[in-house]
Order: C-alpha cells, then sequence, then structure tokens
C-alpha cells in the first residue's frame, strides 16, 4: 500500500496539479448579486483523486466550471500544474451530467472533435479513438449515433471523448447522476480502473456520499449555498474499495452527520 | 399496414370522387358546366401541354417562385444569423422585423404595384417577401436555442470562433433551417398566386385568372392541378438536395 502510493507520486507524467486559493463567485441574477462560493480552497496533488460532495445547488458544480476555465472566478487564484487558469484548454477536461454529444455525429465523431479542434492527423486521430473507445468498452459502437446509445453508453462515449485528448486533469461534474442504480456501479467501477490506469488527476463532484467514498482518496464536504469547505476527510482504504468497509461506513455516518442527515 | 396498401388507401376517396362525377353528368343528371369532369379537365391538360401553353406558364410560375424564393431565403438566413449572434443587432432590427410580419403579406401588393410597376420585379419581391419570414424566424430561432453545453464542449476543446460556428452551431440549426426554408417554398407558392392575379400575361396564375374571367372552368381547375404538382415537386427537390446533410435524423426517425 504505501509502495503504491510512492509510485504514484513518482510517476507524475500525466496528473496535473490543482491548486485554488481561496475562490469566490456569485451569480449575477437580475443584477442581484447571488453568492455561490465563498472563500473555498481546494489542493490536489498531481494524479490525485478528490471528490466534491455537497447538497444539490450548493455551488459545487461551479468551482469546477471555474477550474475548467469556462468563467473566470470573481475572486480568488486556480491555477493547474503551477499555471493560472485564464480559459479553457483541452488539458483540463470537463464531463457534464449529460453526456452533451452532438447528435449529427457518430460515437466516433464525437471523440474526435478535441482532436480534430488540436489540428491531429487523420491516421493518427483514427488509432487514438480507437483505443479511447476500446478503453471504455465502445468499440463496437464506433459508427452509432447518440440517440441510440442508453444512457450509460453515452456516458462513457463522453468519457471517452475526454480521455482521447489525454487530460492531465479530469474534472466530474456529476457524471453518473441520471444514470440507474446498476450502471451507475459498473461505471463507479470504470472510472476508477481509468484513473488508476491513465493516472489524470480526477476532482468528481457528487451529492452520492458511498460514490466518494468508493472513489476518492480525499472527500471534500461542502456545504449549503454560497459553498464552504465544512470538513476535509482522507479516505485511507485501498482500492478497490467495498461498500462495507467498517472504515467507510464510519466515514459515511461522520459525513452525513457533517451535512446535517443524521443526529 | 404494408407501405403500397397505405398509399392506395390514400387515393381510394379522390378516384372514387372523380370516377363518381364523371359518371353523374354522362347520362346528365347533373350538369358540368361549372365543375366539369374529370374526362374534360384531362384533355384541357393535354391540350394545354401539346400546344406549349402549359411548359410556357409552369416556366413562368417555375422561375418567379424559384426567384423568390431564393432571394427571400438568403436574406432571412442571413438576417436571421446576424440577429441571432449579435444582440444589439437584434434589439435594433428584431422589433420592426416582427412587426412587419404580421402584416398580411398580401397588403404590400397595391404599394408593390405602385412602386414597381407590373412585372416581374414585384412579382419576384412579394413571394420573396413571403418566403423570407418563416426563414428569418426559424434561423434566428434555431440559433437561439442551440444547448449552451454543447457549445461549451467546443469552448473546451478550444476551437475557434469559426470552428465553433461551421462544426457545431452550422449541424445543431439545420434541421431548424430546413423546415423554415420547406415552409417558405410552400409559402412562395402561395404568393405566386397572388402575384400573378395582380396581373400577369403567363404563368398558372395568369391561367386562373384567364379562366374565371372567360368562363371556363376546366381551365382553372387544371391549373390547380398543376399548382398541386408544382409544389410537391418543388418540395421533393429540396427534400432530396437537403437530405444528405441531416442523415442522420434519417437514423433517428428509423429508430424510432
Amino acid at each position: 500500500m504505501v509502495a503504491a502510493t510512492l509510485q504514484r507520486h513518482t510517476d507524475q507524467a500525466r496528473g496535473a496539479s490543482l491548486h485554488a486559493e481561496a475562490v469566490s463567485h456569485a451569480f449575477d441574477i437580475r443584477g442581484a448579486p447571488l453568492p455561490v462560493l465563498d472563500q473555498v480552497s481546494v489542493t490536489v496533488a498531481p494524479g490525485g483523486f478528490v471528490a466534491l460532495l455537497g447538497p444539490s445547488g450548493c455551488g459545487k458544480s461551479t468551482l469546477l466550471r471555474l477550474v475548467a476555465g469556462l468563467e473566470p472566478p470573481d475572486q480568488g487564484v486556480i491555477t493547474v500544474g503551477g499555471q493560472l487558469v485564464e480559459g479553457p484548454d483541452p488539458s483540463r477536461l470537463l464531463v457534464f451530467q449529460d453526456p452533451t454529444l452532438y447528435p449529427w455525429r457518430t460515437v466516433r465523431g464525437n471523440v474526435a472533435l478535441g482532436l480534430e479542434a488540436q489540428g491531429v492527423g487523420r491516421a493518427d486521430r483514427a488509432a487514438r479513438i480507437d483505443r479511447a473507445l476500446g478503453l471504455v468498452g465502445l468499440s463496437a459502437f464506433a459508427d452509432a449515433y447518440p440517440h441510440q446509445l442508453s444512457g450509460g453508453m453515452a456516458q462513457r462515449a463522453a468519457l471517452a471523448r475526454a480521455l482521447v485528448n489525454e487530460p492531465r486533469l479530469l474534472l466530474l461534474d456529476e457524471p453518473l447522476g441520471k444514470l440507474d442504480a446498476l450502471t451507475r456501479l459498473a461505471m463507479q467501477a470504470e472510472i476508477l480502473r481509468l484513473w488508476q490506469e491513465k493516472r489524470f488527476t480526477a476532482v468528481l463532484v457528487t451529492h452520492d456520499v458511498e460514490e466518494a467514498l468508493i472513489l476518492a482518496e480525499r472527500v471534500i464536504v461542502l456545504s449549503d449555498r454560497p459553498a464552504a469547505i465544512r470538513a476535509e476527510l482522507p479516505v485511507e482504504a485501498p482500492y478497490p474499495r467495498h461498500r462495507d468497509d467498517p472504515d467507510l461506513v464510519r466515514l459515511r455516518r461522520t459525513i452525513l452527520e457533517i451535512l446535517g442527515q443524521v443526529t | 399496414m404494408r407501405q403500397g396498401g397505405r398509399v392506395g388507401l390514400g387515393l381510394v376517396l379522390p378516384l372514387a370522387l372523380a370516377i363518381g362525377w364523371e359518371i353523374a353528368i354522362d347520362p346528365g343528371l347533373v350538369s358540368g358546366r361549372l365543375l366539369p369532369p374529370p374526362s374534360r379537365i384531362g384533355a384541357t391538360l393535354l391540350d394545354l401541354a401539346a400546344s406549349g401553353d402549359l411548359l410556357m406558364h409552369v416556366q413562368a410560375t417555375l422561375i418567379r417562385v424559384g426567384l423568390g424564393f431564393l432571394w427571400g431565403a438568403a436574406v432571412g438566413i442571413l438576417a436571421g444569423g446576424l440577429v441571432a449572434t449579435l444582440p444589439t443587432l437584434r434589439w435594433l432590427l428584431d422589433p420592426s422585423l416582427q412587426a412587419l410580419r404580421a402584416v398580411p403579406s398580401l397588403a404590400w401588393v397595391p404599394l408593390f404595384i405602385l412602386w414597381f410597376g407590373i412585372l416581374e420585379t414585384p412579382k419576384v419581391l412579394l413571394i420573396a417577401v413571403g418566403v423570407f419570414f418563416p426563414v428569418y424566424v426559424g434561423v434566428s430561432g434555431a440559433i437561439a436555442s442551440v444547448d449552451r453545453k454543447l457549445i461549451e464542449v467546443g469552448r473546451i476543446f478550444r476551437l475557434s470562433r469559426f470552428g465553433l460556428a461551421r462544426r457545431i452551431l452550422l449541424p445543431a440549426v439545420l434541421p431548424a433551417t430546413l423546415v423554415g426554408l420547406r415552409t417558405g417554398l410552400g409559402l412562395g407558392f402561395l404568393f405566386v398566386v397572388a402575384a400573378e392575379l395582380m396581373g400577369a400575361s403567363e404563368g398558372l396564375g395568369y391561367l386562373l385568372v384567364d379562366g374565371q374571367q372567360f368562363g371556363k372552368p376546366d381551365q382553372i381547375v387544371a391549373a390547380i392541378f398543376d399548382f398541386a404538382a408544382a409544389g410537391k415537386l418543388a418540395d421533393l427537390v429540396l427534400m432530396t438536395l437537403t437530405r444528405p446533410l441531416t442523415r442522420w435524423q434519417d437514423t433517428e426517425r428509423e429508430s424510432l
């Protein structure tokens, strides 16, 4: 276990570190500011896996959008791999709750988008797409259109579309939130495997306590809006984790207490 | 039911009516003066075709619709695209355009005649006005309702503005644009009648007026029949030309 941790920290070829320093942000609702993030600081080591857990609508998705560079934060500084985030970049990719696939492109065409944007040559592109589709088990559906896929398969396609770009930081915004319970379990195992294989840094936003505990090395519990950090809990159980591991059960109870769901 | 059976069923009513009418007139049960029997209409059509008049009239009408459609669609796409992407232009133009849209297009006829006389210009212009609005509304509405997340995915991949427009915006608005074009083409045929009624020496609309003034109902019905055929044909051509652009929707429909 110690050896495995050591190995992860020496093999930093892919994962990028993430530092968010005292980030505050507000939405503008008809001219009135609605604060959603309040002095949130998050640090993730290269190759780490952190889950952001909080009540729905608390602003955790907003934090991911800021890290992805889709919007600049009102206050605070965000750096990824030591570089200030100033806009979107294909090295930090966001996977949404909806697969947001392009209905007019096949699965292959959807996965190709990022590579096309970066001007990767056709032959190289095809090889990388095949590899990414193989990675998520969608090779047989390469030429299907999104509407022909099930919810789980569509989300796999969205994962492949991100992974084909070899991101250094993968931002997962409740990617399994709309899947049925069984598919969700399978996809959790999938995400874990991809993370262990590809060694990107992962930040997962979820409101499923169990999902956070199964996947993440550290769970950050956020308060209601405006989101502030309530607690940071390391999860030390080795992978693959078991839902009824007594350590996880205890952590789960602690987290639910923090969230006010257990008295 | 099989496709052939369905088409056959659709033909039963018009065929029965036609045959019934023919049979009722033949022994003098009803007068065929105001509504001629199908045989006479067919003969009129053949006469018109044989003399070359039919081709001339159909050609005149199709050229007017074609020109009006091209102008109306081009300006509609351009205006719809600009208004949907540039807020300032939207606030400047959209209210006026929506107000103009509320004007029944036939109300322009007297003005167009005063301005442009009764030759081709006012006719093509009237048709173009009719085509413009559905295309404009379709394009601007389609651009405004493109899923914001689809654009964001493109931004994350750092597509250029041109890349976003070509790879995301264009395919996303294409289906609604085609619906607008199709509606526009239908309206084009509506307005070509109005345009040709305002004074023309050729065209299917002219056949209508001529038939009314000289009491030739068979010619009127023949012209109506030609309108149906020409309109359907034009729609078919538009659909066939644009089908490759929305092939993904075909597979969607098949899987329903």
